[in-house]
């Protein structure tokens, strides 16, 4: 047994344990008298003169009167070591110490309990077994020991409810939240708040095993406004800032709050004041959430739902009377284990074979002991859900190491001790021998890991060694295809290393460097190591190469060293231009120009990861601007016709990215990337650029001119034909394109003649929000044929549209909405097909409440084809429409205006609905709608006004609102738009 | 031009006439700082030694010697002006192929065109920093010697014979200097060349 830690939680079970053992020689004596089959013993600082009666003091022993029946004494204190072997002379000595608290204070104390909780607990154990006449004390004392454990479980559970617990799951949400309220702007609680690591390992945490032995879950990077990044720590206690200079340093900096809102209040306060109440509320409810569901349990079987607490405070106990204090330990994932210990072992230049795994620490005996007495009421618990996740034991794919390791792994093992201790001959040679394992093999791959071969090889990259570095670089090169790896190198630093080579004379070690980096930068911590070490620079001046030595006057064998070199440098930049920072990086440091040169050569292998990074970087702004501007479409679209596949996607999905753009969509067209785009569609093997192909049709086809061409190519049918059988990405990009093209009245009688009608009705009924989106508009653009119109309805699409107005997606309600409204408007008995639908007049006049724009709009566009409709116009009437709409009144939309407009005007049509809006208020807005720029809000506006002038109040209203310049300007729109 | 043969070095190196006359100004000068006897006109093993560790940062003396050797084409145990200009021809302008037959030349000292086991275990025995026991680095050698000769013993004789070398070196090019460094390192060279053609 050693010292428990003192704690507040391990100094009240102390004291508690002290009382009980004072009190127990008054209140139990019979029982005080029992003799323990073993003593307990311990070493305590008691002087002997404190014992006085009762006792035979000598200078260094003493003896108690009261002896056992072989006449030992039941308490032999002999300096400083003490024996005792009944309770009630453990009772006695406790009130001599009391007495004498100067000179036996905690540390004896707590050496003497310790003691004592043991040495009872193996009572306990041999009172089960014992069949003696004494037995029935032996009981007592037993009972009276296990009443003890159970007061002090209970109690300890008081307390532990109090203490705070962080979990993995709670700081996700904590973080989710506070994620969500972040962002520039007024409104945003703090500006930004990310972790330090993309990697979640399977327990929820993100801090790396050995700092999740302290607790530790994960780290965070909060940017609150105005004031300097901060790096937060989260840990099971608490949360504390542990920042230095952005880099995390374990080191508390500040006082544990209980959680990340409470940190930020009292510790920038001022700044996170602005946080407004919808934020507070929110925060409210995930707090509360989680109680929520326990009380519920707790009221349909309560004594369970108690049980299954005092079995979890118990198993706390354990851990509480282990090591760790408070709460309970979150166990590490050994992912990456080895690495830890290799870490810790580089000095000692010999390393055993075996792989040292601790297990999780198991407490001393006393833990399961407890456990014993715990058993019991575990068997009562049927299955109590584990909600304690961080139990679970993530999948260590580490090889034990006593398992059957493969051979390579000790021939590797020894290899790696070759590099470790030999010169720079035998280094080269375990490198060369090395590389001819199958480094493909993730067998080896880990196995260079476990023994500490990635150190070693990262190290290789610091000497001045050419040949080394070479040597290290393939391997590296090959291993950081495993995942698990790359994270492993940028753990160990190596990225800083490998960026520095890129400076290198040396063109080989230079390839070999970015080749590396663009395998291992394919997370984002790797991607913003690599920025932050200036690596994006560097790869960028790499491009430049094949630049300089394109001039005349070098030998053709340089040419080839120097394109090598480029390509390697784009293949690096494809792996990081996935970070959006680094994209900008990459322009910043003059990229777009070098990759806009380095598309006019004909090497594919170039041209795969120079496309790759354009792509990629495309979805930025400056980018789509800057490849119009550097003619890139042009041999963008050249490539398109290129035998690689790759290559040819890369292409499309390039075009897919800039197309929004119209200048771009004409320039593809005008250098003739359509041809080709719908040529590519009748291979649909390859689904990739499948997707990349008709994600850039879609794009393209958004100009009308586009959608014409592919009709001639004969894409409408291929595009059709694509609707079914296709994988998602595919179906979204084809729905789309056919959603543009059918803008086109060719098109759409194209669409239904080649069949294309039932399949797209049929994807109405999917989950995919874009699918749904693209779908309904596509649908929309066919209804705007009666004819197609006719077989919508037989199909019994409108019905299908109209349920997906109740799809959480405001986006995919918006669009239903939308395509509902050529459907009123074409369908043939538009009145009766809308009343057939159960409580869906109700639902769409409910959608009004909605906060989002753009569904308003949509569905004020579809009440306005509903109201077409007398009877249906009188339904919406007496479900509330008038008030609804008039609510809305006041917004700067000029797309919900006009439609709102549209909508007044339409409803003014029944009853005293004209009235009505005047009630409520909708005619001064509307008069101010004539101000807006926008020529639709005027027309529809005036219409709307027209309407409602007819009621004298309005008339008021609008002339008191409208100056008369506006009511002049007025008189025109009515004459001008009252006709049509 | 101050030496008659400086044609015919001209004529079998790579170098320019002006860097040919500056080596051999630069050999006059390493001669007489040298301070060699005069009947045997050049540099010997000790002095070339020396100039291979200043000029050229090699360290390993045994490596230096088989250096020597290599350069000292008629065994007259002193480096004359023409094995001079074209030694440092070959280690400093050297084609791929030259300095493969170079190395080769260094790594097989016995002269009957192989390179041995033995001759491995030689060349390697110093290569592993000192283990635990004698014995360990020993068997840590012995090795590193099964390795190479598994890498390189294409035709499984137990000996490297120039055909091995070259394809094993021509597969991978670190293999090159496989048994120690014999050739003056990427930089040093590029330093020397700019020595060679231009403050000499």
């Amino acid at each position: 047994t050693r010292t428990l830690e003192i704690t507040p939680l391990n100094e009240v079970i102390l004291k508690e344990i002290a009382m009980f053992v004072e009190s127990f020689i008054y209140k139990h004596p019979q029982e005080a008298k029992y003799v323990f089959v073993e003593p307990l013993e311990w070493k305590t600082n008691l002087d002997p003169s404190a014992f006085e009666s009762g006792y035979i003091v000598s200078e260094t022993t003493v003896k108690s009167e009261e002896v056992d029946k072989d006449g030992q004494p039941l308490l032999f204190l002999s300096v400083p070591h003490i024996k005792i072997r009944s309770l009630g002379q453990l009772s006695r000595l406790l009130l001599i110490a009391k007495d004498r608290k100067s000179c036996n204070k905690n540390p004896g104390l707590d050496y003497n309990t310790v003691k004592e909780d043991t040495s009872t607990v193996n009572i306990l154990d041999k009172i089960t077994k014992d069949e003696d006449p004494e037995s029935e004390i032996k009981m007592k004392v037993g009972m009276l020991l296990k009443q003890l454990d159970l007061y002090l479980l209970n109690h300890s559970l008081k307390r532990i409810s109090l203490q705070i617990c962080l979990n993995p799951t709670t700081v996700k949400n904590h973080i989710e939240l506070l994620k969500h309220f972040s962002g520039k702007g007024e409104q945003t609680v703090l500006e930004s708040i990310d972790y330090t690591s993309d990697y979640e390992f399977s327990n929820g945490c993100r801090a790396p095993p050995w700092r999740q032995i302290h607790g530790e879950i994960c780290y965070v990077l909060v940017k609150p406004h105005d004031v300097e990044t901060l790096c937060v720590t989260c840990s099971t206690e608490g949360v504390f800032l542990n920042e230095d200079e952005g880099e995390i340093n374990y080191e508390r900096k500040s006082e544990i709050y209980k959680d990340l809102v409470t940190f930020f209040k009292r510790k920038i306060g001022k700044i996170f004041r602005k946080y407004d109440i919808r934020f507070t509320e929110e925060w409210k409810k995930e707090n509360e959430e989680p109680k929520e569901v326990p009380k519920k349990e707790e009221a349909d079987a309560l004594p369970k739902a108690f049980l299954a607490s005092s079995k979890n405070i118990l198993e706390k106990n354990q851990i509480n009377f282990g090591k760790i204090q408070m709460t309970k330990r979150l166990e590490p994932t050994l992912n990456w284990k080895a690495t830890v210990d290799f870490k810790k072992n580089t000095q000692e230049k010999k390393h055993g074979g075996r792989l040292g795994r601790s297990g999780p620490p198991v407490s001393p005996g006393r833990a399961q002991l407890v456990r014993k007495s715990a058993e019991k009421i575990e068997e009562i618990l049927s299955d109590s859900s584990s909600e304690n996740e961080e139990d679970e034991e993530p999948p260590d794919r580490r090889q034990e190491a006593n398992a059957d390791l493969p051979s390579e792994y000790w021939q590797i093992q020894k290899l790696v001790k070759y590099l470790k201790g030999g010169n720079q001959t035998a280094t080269v040679i375990a490198l060369r021998s090395m590389k001819d394992f199958n480094l493909a093999q993730e067998t080896c791959q880990l196995a260079i890991r476990d023994v500490g071969g990635l150190e070693v090889l990262i190290n290789l990259l610091d000497t001045d060694e050419v040949k080394c570095k070479i040597g290290s670089l393939k391997i590296l090169k090959e291993i950081s295809h495993n995942p698990q790896i790359r994270r492993n190198i940028v753990d160990l630093g190596g990225l800083p290393v490998m960026v520095n080579i890129l400076d290198s004379p040396h063109k080989s070690l230079k390839c070999l460097a970015a080749e590396t980096i663009a395998n291992v930068a394919k997370f984002r911590r790797a991607r913003r190591a690599v920025r932050h070490h200036g690596g994006i620079t560097k790869l960028v001046a790499l491009l430049d190469c094949a630049q300089s030595s394109a001039k005349p006057a070098q030998s053709s064998l340089y040419d080839a060293r120097d394109v090598e070199v480029a390509r390697c440098g784009a293949l690096a930049l494809w792996s990081c231009s996935k970070s959006n920072a680094n994209k900008e990086a990459i322009r910043q440091a003059g990229g777009i120009p070098l990759l806009a040169h380095l598309l006019k050569t004909s090497h594919e292998n170039m041209l795969i990861p120079v496309v790759g990074t354009l792509q990629e970087c495309a979805s930025e702004e400056n980018y789509r601007a800057a490849i119009k501007a550097e003619r890139i479409i042009e041999n963008l679209v050249k490539n398109l016709n290129s035998e690689n596949e790759q290559l040819q996607e890369q292409c499309a999905m390039a075009i897919y990215q800039c197309a929004e753009d119209k200048e771009t969509r004409d320039l593809v067209r005008l250098h003739g990337g359509l041809k080709p785009l719908a040529s590519l569609l009748n291979n649909t093997d390859n689904k990739e650029r499948l997707a990349a192909v008709t994600g850039a049709i879609w794009k393209c086809s958004i100009s009308k001119e586009n959608a014409t061409k592919f009709r001639e190519y004969e894409a409408i049918e291929t595009l059709v034909g694509l609707l079914t059988d296709q994988p998602e990405e595919v179906l979204v990009n084809v729905v789309g394109a056919l959603g543009e093209c059918c803008q086109e009245y060719e098109n759409r009688v194209l669409v239904r003649k080649c069949g294309g009608l039932q399949p797209l009705v049929n994807l109405l009924v999917g989950i995919n929000q874009t699918l749904l989106v693209n779908v309904t508009k596509a649908v929309g653009a066919c209804a705007v044929e009666p004819e197609s119109m006719m077989i919508i309805d037989r199909l019994d699409g409108v019905r299908l549209l109209w349920s997906l107005l109740k799809n959480p997606h405001p986006d995919v309600k918006a669009s239903a909405a939308w395509a509902l409204c050529p459907c009123i408007q074409n369908a043939k008995d538009a009145g009766e097909m809308v009343r057939c639908f159960v409580g869906g007049l109700e639902f769409i006049v409910n959608l009004l409440k909605s906060d989002n724009k753009e569904v308003l709009a949509s569905v004020c566009a579809a009440i306005t084809n509903i109201a077409k409709d007398q009877e249906n116009l009188a339904a919406i009437t007496d479900l509330g429409v008038v008030p609804l709409l008039s609510k809305l009144a006041n917004t700067n939309n000029d797309k919900l205006r006009r439609h709102l407009a549209e909508a007044i005007s339409r409803c003014c049509m029944w009853g005293r609905n004209r009235v009505a809006f005047g009630e409520y208020k909708a005619v001064a807005p509307l008069v101010r709608y004539l101000k807006s720029n926008d020529a639709n809000v005027h027309r529809a506006t005036a219409q709307a006004l027209y309407q409602l002038s007819e009621d004298a109040d309005n008339c008021i209203t609008i002339h008191e609102n409208g100056a008369v310049k506006t009511t002049a300007s007025l008189k025109r729109e009515f004459l001008g738009y009252s006709k049509f | 031009p101050p030496f008659p043969k400086i044609k015919k070095i001209i004529r079998e190196n790579t170098f320019t006439v002006l860097e040919v006359e500056c080596l051999i100004r630069l050999f006059h000068s390493l001669v007489e700082r040298a301070n060699v006897r005069l009947n045997n006109f050049g540099l010997d093993r000790n002095a070339f030694r020396a100039i291979l560790h200043s000029v050229f940062g090699m360290t390993d003396d045994m490596l230096m010697n088989r250096v020597f050797f290599a350069f000292d084409k008629d065994n007259d145990n002193c480096i004359n002006a023409k094995e001079w200009v074209k030694g440092l021809s070959v280690f400093l302008r050297g084609t791929f192929e030259e300095k493969l037959k170079f190395c080769f030349e260094v790594y097989y000292l016995n002269g009957d065109g192989y390179i041995s086991q033995e001759e491995i275990f030689d060349m390697l025995k110093n290569s592993l920093h000192q283990q635990s026991s004698e014995e360990e680095t020993d068997e840590g050698i012995r090795e590193l010697v099964d390795i190479t000769l598994k890498k390189m013993d294409y035709d499984n004789d137990g000996k490297i014979s120039f055909a091995d070398f070259e394809k094993a070196v021509k597969e991978d090019k670190l293999l090159l200097e496989v048994f120690g460094p014999c050739l003056p390192e990427a930089k040093v060279e590029c330093q020397q060349l700019k020595l060679v053609k231009g403050t000499f």
